[in-house]
């Protein structure tokens, strides 16, 4: 499964900001960490700040706070405000105009799906934090 | 208090123990608070199974509460036990039972259990714990992944014998 650049961005930005949720981060030093442009990055944390996961603090050592719940938002939460989950383009309504070899095909990706959704819903970004930590616990050993 | 104190303070307040006979009514009404059916019959044969034979491979722990949690009888459960070859696999801690009761969720309890079960199975020589969850119960899978546990080697499969 391929997700999309903004999508990505969301995900490492909010990742960056719920690490110290007291700290404030301007755009620029996270575009720089994950080298990409600032214009590109603002936009998703424009996205972001209205689904109120981030918020902005202007003036000098301004930048983006955290100011979600990180035990309560999962990755599907943030993944939808970019793109649409789901591969498929069979819906319930194409599907009985379907041949039987196009529904059960639709069958299959719906299988996928939907298993691709619980996945990402069931992760929060609390969950991601504490896998890093893991990460950071084998590699010191 | 910090957010830090006050839930080591809950988890103070939380005892893990094996389950008694005296725990079964509890746990049945757990059970049907939480699922909305009540299967008496189900919990006394699991009580008779695993809260008295093969207790060194199988466990059956309650969570009860001290202080401010000790107006309720009990918090939660989980059940779990060694299983060698099954569908090919090596030995095996699974957990096939698990409830917290509702009105005291995000306090530990459901952590508690899991680690308690953890150990139990570490101590029993198990390397790998499994559970299966249902992909609409978004509750108790993000929970499982919260604890670490991410997708295993197998897929669930099933055929509806209707058709």
């Amino acid at each position: 499964m391929k997700l999309q650049v903004s999508s990505r961005l969301a995900i490492f930005a909010l990742i960056e900001l719920a690490t110290e949720p007291e700290r404030q981060i301007s755009v620029s030093d996270i575009g720089k960490k994950y080298d990409v442009s600032s214009h590109h990055l603002a936009k998703v944390m424009h996205t972001l700040g209205r689904a109120g996961l981030v918020r902005s603090i202007r003036g000098v050592g301004g930048g983006y706070s955290f100011s979600g719940n990180a035990k309560r938002t999962t990755l599907l939460d943030v993944i939808e405000l970019f793109e649409e989950t789901g591969a498929s383009d069979c819906t319930p309504e194409n599907a009985e105009s379907a041949t039987s070899a196009e529904w059960a095909l639709c069958q299959v990706l719906f299988e996928i799906d939907d298993i691709a959704r619980a996945t990402l819903g069931s992760i929060t970004l609390s969950t991601m934090l504490k896998q890093m930590a893991r990460r950071t616990v084998v590699e010191k050993t | 208090m910090s957010k830090q104190t006050a839930a080591t303070s809950q988890n103070n307040q939380i005892n893990i123990r094996r389950v008694t006979e005296a725990d079964l009514g509890h746990v049945v009404e757990l059970d049907e608070r939480v699922t909305g059916i009540c299967k008496p019959d189900y919990w006394n044969d699991i009580f008779e199974r695993y809260a008295k034979r093969r207790v060194h491979e199988r466990f059956f722990l309650v969570a009860e509460g001290a202080g401010e949690l000790s107006e309720l009888p009990l918090l939660g459960y989980i059940v779990g036990e060694v299983r060698i070859w099954e569908f090919g696999s090596e030995p095996c801690g699974w957990v096939f039972a698990f409830s917290v009761e509702p009105g005291t969720r995000q306090q530990g309890i459901g952590e508690r259990l899991f680690e308690a079960i953890s150990k139990e199975f570490k101590q029993a020589g198990i390397a790998t714990m499994r559970t299966m969850v249902p992909r609409q119960n978004q509750l108790h899978m993000a929970f499982f992944r919260s604890e670490g546990m991410v997708a295993g080697p197998y897929i669930q499969l099933e055929k509806s014998l209707d058709e």
